[in-house]
């Protein structure tokens, strides 16, 4: 519940919200193609380049430049279409977007307009409880990616206070597919985690056809989300509905989320209180969790589409299209299916899997000879905190599945106790090299030689006589302690079995526990 | 040699192969003559006269050395400056790129270099290639040498010029709806329009990409057709180029020259032949005169009729300034050209940038198809204006389908008057888009068309083109008629007809 007034008069407490009306989604999701080359240029579309290096006469826009269509971008729409359950167009075109920007070197945008490369689709998503919600998809589009504007000197990075602005052309011409659902209804209280849903079954499908790198903190994946509400039948009350607001560039499943249940309970607010909803694009405040007001969107928006001449139409040839067909990779949601089987998870730890983004983790690293069970541990266990702690995503954490399965290895062969493996983890996250070498260089070795053990052991029951009558009179289990003395002075690295062993040996030289 | 400069292309290649003369002898007689003349005609806007002598050296070296050198190598050439070159300024006429050096070849430029020609430099134009006088160039107008006070033909005007001045034996143009015709029509020299993708659009500034098509400037059809042959060809750089069908142009100059032309079919396109046109009774007169000499080296005489051609000027002035609306929108201030910032703005926004250098920057022809343009594509409006153009584009296409099954190669006079008076037409747009009544219908199809002389009109004693059309990708009929057509003209005239041209530029020195 809100607590102070002028909070409550801008949003509507979320369950009374849905108590009124029914929300209605429609998720346009772009996504940068991870081909070699632009869609119309050789430019190339490494991340991260210096500023207007990897540029063209073709994506600068230069008089008399002329666009060539990357067939590598044609092959990835179509699968990605195919992926989604589409119809693919025998026979479409591009077309051109016109208005003006800076970042656009041609003030136009080649896109697909009126004839998409694929339509009439849908995907299967998984929700936490693991039931599938089907969205249904529109189509989805070719289009080429715009160039960056850079705002300097104003606090904000926002244009309004800049002293002046500069472009970077280097995505300009970037090739991505814009995927947009037909409106999503019947998701009643869960339309935020639908969307969510959506957008990660989506990221797994695309990372799955290897057509995108679907970074969404680094835009190569960016959601847009239209959100509009419809009363509830049995409620007459409410004035005005369905007019739909579109949030731009939601960075994160999280934030799909939340954008989702915020425009909910905000568009709620609004309309209870007899208020109308404007058609507009608003912005999303990751660190607020609140959207603001942008540009008003109506239908006076002329973009002047018309058939781009400068391209030849795309036929694809059916026999083709058949065989991209056939290079389709196992649906992401059997692919699980079968993993789950294979590894003897129950249902729960294979959502929690999947939900934590490891199952290509755990399957990677399972094939690097962990065991299915260590390497779940691992993910979902050590590294999931840790990631957690770094606010990172578990995939961008710098360790290797193989070095987990090396690290596991170290574990099971005796060399490493697990608070040693923690240790040598740290030391790869760290960037200290290989499991191996950490334990090397850390100096991280168990120590097992009876001499030094031995020792330890005799001190520890000389400081704790108490717990050692309790062993000498034949209460074994107290040997933890004992044991937890001599870890501890050992800093961990002590053997822990053979330590046991060595307090048996001499307390209670009988038992054989 | 002191009249190099009145020898052909084809000439000048075989003296230039048989080391009766240089390269540099060559490039060196033509630049005289454009410092002697090109103050009164205006063809050029720049003149490369350092790296054209380097050229020159260059294919005399390579010839000295005894490399195997292409058919022109050393030859002289003027390239309309809507084509991008290297190191060479390229403004398109325009304000907007004033200064602008590309940093890159236009593909046809590139075989031009390819070829060993030697470019002379660049040629004036309607700003845009938008008009048909070349009184819309930024920097002046080019001047008719058979009369300085009348247009040269637009927008090619300065290549048109710049042969019927004798300043260049060849020159490169684009026809949108007409603007290499037309020009070479009111000059008395050779345009050639090939077939729609036959020459790749790659580093031409674009006015209507749909219809733009480059093509040869030159004063006989043989050179034409040599020029036709370096410019033509594939390129992966324009999607929309041919992959194939580039018939031999050449040989079938050659042929037409030597064998004539019976047994062909000529059809004579009822609604480009007079009527209510507007057309000067000089032009049709010489028009018919050509059709009788046709007829007598063999050809069938056939009349065909094209209902759609009287709407093709209305649907181009609908399809060419609604792409000229969206290919023009780049010129933004923000990259490259001309910035101008608005008038007592302090700190001004891109977007009053953008306004105030596109207010400054275009002419008003430009602004005027811009606005066309916009009008007509805008949502409400797109079905009613671009919508239809574009049905009448397909309805063109078919009566051309119908005619040329009727018939090999298609006739009518290039433009409907000769030359007019300098600014007699400047403030009648309407008027000066007549121009291209002929013209158009072939770009709207895609079709290649060829302008050559068919003489002088009676009333004021300046030249009168005919224009032949031929089916998409059967560029070389259009050389094989219009070499025959020409050496019977010839044969009446006793020589070129611009050998008939008044000595105006000599009278003037
Ligand atoms: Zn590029």
């Amino acid at each position: 519940m809100t607590t102070s007034l002028s909070q409550f008069a801008e949003v509507l407490d979320y369950d009374e919200a849905l108590a009124k009306f029914d929300p209605v989604l429609g998720l346009e999701v772009h996504v940068e193609l991870n081909t070699n080359t632009k869609m119309f240029c050789g430019c190339s579309t490494v991340f991260g380049a210096e500023p207007n290096t990897q540029v063209c006469p073709v994506c600068l826009g230069l008089p008399g430049a002329l666009p060539v269509l990357n067939a590598t971008g044609l092959e990835s729409a179509i699968r990605i279409g195919l992926a989604l359950n589409c119809s693919i167009a025998q026979w479409c075109r591009f077309a051109r977007k016109n208005y003006f920007y800076p970042d656009m070197p041609k003030n136009f945008q080649t896109s697909q307009y009126d004839e998409p490369i694929a339509f009439d689709g849908y995907l299967d998503v998984e929700l936490e409880d693991g039931e599938t919600f089907r969205v249904q998809i529109e189509r989805a589009h070719m289009e080429e990616d715009t160039g960056k504007s850079l705002h300097i000197g104003g606090s904000t990075g926002r244009i309004q206070g800049a002293e002046y602005s500069l472009v970077d052309y280097n995505r300009a011409g970037i090739p991505l597919i814009e995927i947009v659902t037909k409106p999503i209804t019947g998701a009643g209280e869960r339309a935020p985690e639908v969307a969510r849903a959506y957008v990660a079954a989506l990221r797994e499908l695309l990372k799955a056809l290897k057509v995108s790198d679907v970074k969404m903190e680094q835009g190569s994946m960016r959601c847009d989300v239209n959100a509009s509400l419809r009363i509830r039948a049995q409620d007459q009350d409410a004035v005005k509905l369905g007019t739909r607001t579109e949030t731009k560039n939601v960075n994160s499943l999280r934030s799909v989320e939340r954008a989702v249940k915020y425009e909910i309970s905000r568009q709620a607010a609004v309309l209870v209180d007899g208020g109308t909803i404007t058609q507009e694009t608003r912005h999303w405040h990751e660190d607020t969790g609140i959207t603001t007001s942008g540009r008003p969107k109506s239908d006076a928006d002329d973009y002047r589409y018309f058939p781009e001449p400068d391209l030849v139409p795309i036929a694809p040839d059916t026999a083709w299209v058949e065989e991209l067909r056939g290079t389709l990779p196992e649906p992401p949601a059997l692919r699980r299916r079968r993993l789950q089987g294979e590894w003897g998870f129950s249902d729960k730890e294979m959502r929690d899997l999947y939900n934590a983004g490891a199952v290509e983790l755990v399957e990677s690293t399972v094939a690097a000879g962990a065991s299915p069970a260590a390497a779940r541990k691992w993910w979902t266990g050590e590294l999931a905190r840790l990631a957690n702690l770094a606010e990172k995503p578990l995939a961008e954490m710098p360790v290797t599945p193989a070095q987990i399965a090396q690290l596991q290895a170290l574990v099971d062969g005796g060399k490493l106790t697990d608070t040693l493996a923690r240790q040598a983890l740290e030391g790869v996250l760290a960037g200290e090299g290989d499991p191996e070498q950490v334990v090397e260089k850390r100096g991280l070795v168990v120590v097992s030689d009876d001499g030094a053990l031995g020792e330890a052991v005799d001190r520890a029951i000389e400081a704790n006589p108490g717990i050692a009558d309790k062993i000498r009179a034949g209460k074994v289990q107290a040997a933890g302690a004992l044991i937890g003395a001599v870890m501890k002075e050992m800093r961990g690295k002590a053997d822990a079995a053979r330590v046991r062993e060595l307090v048996i040996e001499r307390l209670a030289p009988d038992t054989d526990a | 040699m002191s009249d190099l400069t009145r020898r052909t292309a084809a000439e000048l290649s075989g003296l230039l192969a048989s080391g009766e003369v240089s390269a540099v002898e060559v490039a060196r007689a033509h630049l005289d003559r454009i410092a002697a003349v090109d103050g009164d005609v205006h063809a050029f806007l720049h003149t490369a006269t350092e790296s054209a002598l380097a050229d020159a050296a260059a294919v005399d070296a390579a010839r000295a050395a005894g490399e195997q050198l292409p058919t022109l190598a050393g030859v002289p050439i003027a390239v309309k400056d809507v084509m991008t070159t290297q190191g060479q300024p390229t403004t398109a006429g325009s304000k907007m790129l004033e200064g602008w050096v590309p940093p890159y070849d236009a593909t046809v430029v590139k075989n031009l270099r390819q070829a060993r020609l030697v470019l002379l430099g660049k040629t004036n134009m309607d700003e845009f290639a938008m008009g048909s006088s070349t009184e819309h160039s930024a920097y002046g107008p080019t001047r008719n040498p058979w009369d300085l006070n009348r247009i040269p033909g637009g927008s090619g005007g300065g290549s048109a010029a710049a042969l019927a001045a004798f300043e260049a034996p060849l020159a490169t143009g684009t026809d949108t709806g007409g603007s290499i015709r037309q020009p070479a029509s009111v000059t008395g020299t050779v345009g050639v329009k090939p077939t729609y993708g036959a020459v790749s659009r790659y580093g031409l500034i674009a006015m209507a990409s749909s219809l733009d098509q480059a093509g040869p400037c030159a004063r006989t059809v043989l050179d034409a057709a040599l020029l036709h042959e370096v410019m033509a060809g594939h390129d992966p750089l324009d999607s929309t180029s041919l992959k194939d069908g580039y018939p031999d142009v050449v040989a079938a100059a050659r042929e037409g020259a030597r064998n004539g032309i019976a047994g062909l079919k000529i059809g004579v396109i009822r609604e480009l032949h007079g009527g209510d046109g507007g057309y000067q009774a000089g032009v049709l007169a010489r028009f018919d005169e050509s059709l009788e000499l046709l007829t007598k080296a063999g050809a069938e005489i056939v009349e065909v009729s094209c209902p759609s051609f009287t709407s093709a000027l209305a649907a181009y002035y609908l399809i060419m300034p609604s792409e000229a609306s969206s290919n023009l929108a780049k010129f933004d201030a923000m990259r490259y050209g001309l910035r101008v910032g608005p008038q007592g703005v302090e700190a001004p926004s891109a977007e009053q940038v953008m306004a105030a250098t596109r207010a400054a920057g275009f002419g008003d022809e430009v602004k005027r198809r811009i606005i066309l343009g916009t009008y007509a594509l805008s949502s409400g409006y797109y079905d009613a204006y671009y919508g239809s153009a574009q049905k009448v584009r397909t309805l063109i296409q078919r009566d051309f389908a119908a005619a040329f099954a009727q018939a090999d190669v298609l006739v009518s006079p290039t433009s409907p008057t000769t030359a007019f008076q300098l600014g007699a037409k400047l403030d009648d747009p309407l008027s000066m888009y007549l121009q291209d009544v002929a013209t158009i219908p072939a770009n709207l199809a895609g079709v290649p068309g060829m302008s050559l002389p068919s003489g002088l009109a009676d009333e004021d004693g300046l030249p009168a083109g005919i224009q032949l059309l031929a089916p998409a990708q059967a560029d070389d009929r259009l050389y094989r008629v219009g070499a025959a057509l020409e050496s019977l003209l010839n044969d009446g005239w006793g020589g070129s007809i611009l050998d008939k041209a008044p000595k105006t530029l000599e009278a003037t020195k």
